[in-house]
């Protein structure tokens, strides 16, 4: 009901089944519980991201949703059907660019590797990979290799790949983690207004908790030892989001210091916990 | 020019004393009747029938065992459940001198090409499925990931990401394997196989010929060093690039 009388915000989109959910999803690792009953929704177009100490399982989580790691426990349905494989139309940017990027193929070559996969024509790859390195300013680098490039070119590159996919859902596991500060807020704009014109839904990975909040329709908190959902924040901040004013309103400052208390708290709750153990 | 010194004045006095002393000898010969020998060898042609009789058996074999063993290093190297059940007969196989085996090619296929043929494939095997299991399995595993998160398929997997990625090591591999695709070949033709450089030169011993035997042991050893610096060379050539672009660990 309420679908109908909101504006078509993506943030607001909530029409429907969710797009991809866990239902008390567990996993153990090694012999570990990396997770344990994840419950969790996302909707279509929602841009989620996800913060915690590390070796809370967000990046599990992430992989889960890729079909490259299976549940033990529990299921992740995605447009309804349990996901058993890597789904052609769900995309993951990976941290490690330098790694993701095949260095003996140049810029392009890289892109057209999701073509060949997708078995495009050869005849239609041409316009394609030159329109997406259009998009994420690697026009002029086109027939350099990924080693000739910078890291966020780099980056850039890995986005323009997934691009390629023309995925409904854009996973990515700390994308800027190792990026510089000012490199790292041009790609997030770029990444807002991607996935704000094509209608992409976003799974981002983050331990920048002001990036999480800058960027996300939600933010879910999640604690380690086992991995678990313990606080879901709603981020009513407007869109389009800006680097200055999004970062200056009380909203944002009021989210920051809610999260980070939070974080904090479980990090001493972490270190009291392994303190009694030793 | 240094590293000449020593071979040359080697043969000159090997030379000298030759003249010197007179010396007659069913199992020596003096550098001087050795090229002699050499340059009757290649005049009459046999020179040329025996090294390509050699060659041939080591190339066929060598792409005959690199090709199966480049395969299987592939299979294992990607697929961790058929590299542990496989794991014990590799080395259980493997350490078999590939000339062991012989006799039972002597038995399956008889004298000739075959036989020899089969017995270098069997040694080029295992160099080139050890080193290339252990370039496949060791791509960067986020390689790995990226296919399959793009959907390629097995076959795309192998021939977009994991030979590309592995071929500098992949080759090096086959370096090894054509040295040893030559020395087996060498050493069945000694053992047994009337044919090729290695029959000749056990030939030449039998005959009482010495200074043709060591033509022959020249020429060989020349063609190991030739074989060697040409893989170098095209290595280089080849992989320069990518191999200082192979990813870093």
């Amino acid at each position: 009901m309420t679908a109908a009388v909101l504006p078509a915000a993506p943030s607001a989109a909530h029409r429907g089944d969710p797009l991809i959910a866990f239902r008390g999803v567990s996993l153990s690792l090694g012999g570990r519980l990396i997770l344990e009953d994840i419950d969790l929704d996302m909707r279509r177009r929602e841009f989620i991201c996800v913060v915690g100490p590390s070796g809370c399982g967000k990046t599990t989580l992430l992989r889960l949703i890729a079909g490259l790691l299976h549940p033990d426990k529990g299921e992740v349905v995605y447009d309804g059907k349990p996901v058993t494989a890597p789904a052609s139309d769900i995309a993951l940017i990976f941290q490690d660019y330098s790694k993701a990027l095949l260095p003996w193929r140049t810029a392009s070559g890289n892109v057209s590797l999701a073509f060949e996969a997708r078995s495009l024509p050869k005849a239609e790859r041409p316009a394609r990979i030159a329109a997406l390195l259009d998009k994420v300013g690697l026009k002029q680098h086109a027939d350099k290799y990924p080693i000739q490039l910078s890291g966020g070119m780099q980056q850039r590159l890995q986005i323009a790949r997934c691009l390629a996919q023309e995925p409904s859902v854009l996973l990515m596991d700390e994308p800027f983690g190792a990026l510089d500060a000012m490199t790292r807020q041009v790609l997030q704009d770029e990444v807002l207004r991607i996935a704000e014109s094509a209608g992409t839904s976003v799974f981002f990975v983050t331990h920048d908790l002001e990036e999480a909040i800058y960027l996300g329709d939600r933010v879910i908190a999640m604690s380690p030892n086992p991995g678990r959902v313990t606080e879901v924040f709603d981020v009513p901040l407007p869109r389009p989001r800006n680097q200055l004013t999004t970062r200056e309103h009380p909203e944002f400052l009021r989210l920051r210091r809610e999260l980070f208390d939070f974080i904090q708290e479980s990090e001493i709750e972490q270190t009291a916990i392994e303190e009694s153990k030793a | 020019m240094k590293g000449l010194v020593v071979p040359v004045t080697l043969v000159l006095v090997a030379e000298l004393c030759a003249r010197l002393f007179g010396i007659t000898s069913d199992s020596l010969a003096s550098p001087s009747q050795i090229i002699a020998a050499a340059v009757g060898i290649v005049a009459d042609g046999s020179l040329f029938t025996m090294t390509g009789q050699t060659l041939f058996a080591a190339v066929v074999g060598l792409a005959i065992g690199g090709g199966l063993g480049l395969v299987m290093a592939i299979l294992l190297g990607l697929i961790q459940p058929l590299a542990r059940l496989m794991h014990f007969s590799v080395e259980a196989f493997r350490p078999i001198p590939a000339i062991a085996i012989l006799p039972i090619m002597l038995m399956i296929y008889g004298f000739g090409y075959r036989m020899e043929i089969a017995i270098i494939a069997f040694a080029c095997f295992w160099p080139v499925l050890i080193i290339g299991q252990a370039a496949v399995s060791g791509i960067e595993p986020r390689l790995i990931e990226v296919s399959k998160v793009l959907g390629l398929t097995f076959l795309g997997r192998v021939t977009k990401i994991v030979l590309p990625a592995a071929l500098p090591r992949l080759f090096v591999a086959f370096r090894l394997a054509a040295a040893v695709s030559l020395i087996v070949a060498v050493t069945v033709e000694i053992a047994m196989n009337p044919q090729g450089l290695g029959y000749e030169l056990m030939a030449a011993q039998s005959s009482l010929r010495p200074e043709v035997m060591f033509a022959i042991l020249l020429w060989v050893g020349l063609i190991g060093w030739g074989l060697n610096a040409f893989l170098l060379y095209a290595q280089n050539r080849l992989f320069g690039f990518a191999g200082k672009l192979e990813v870093p660990r």
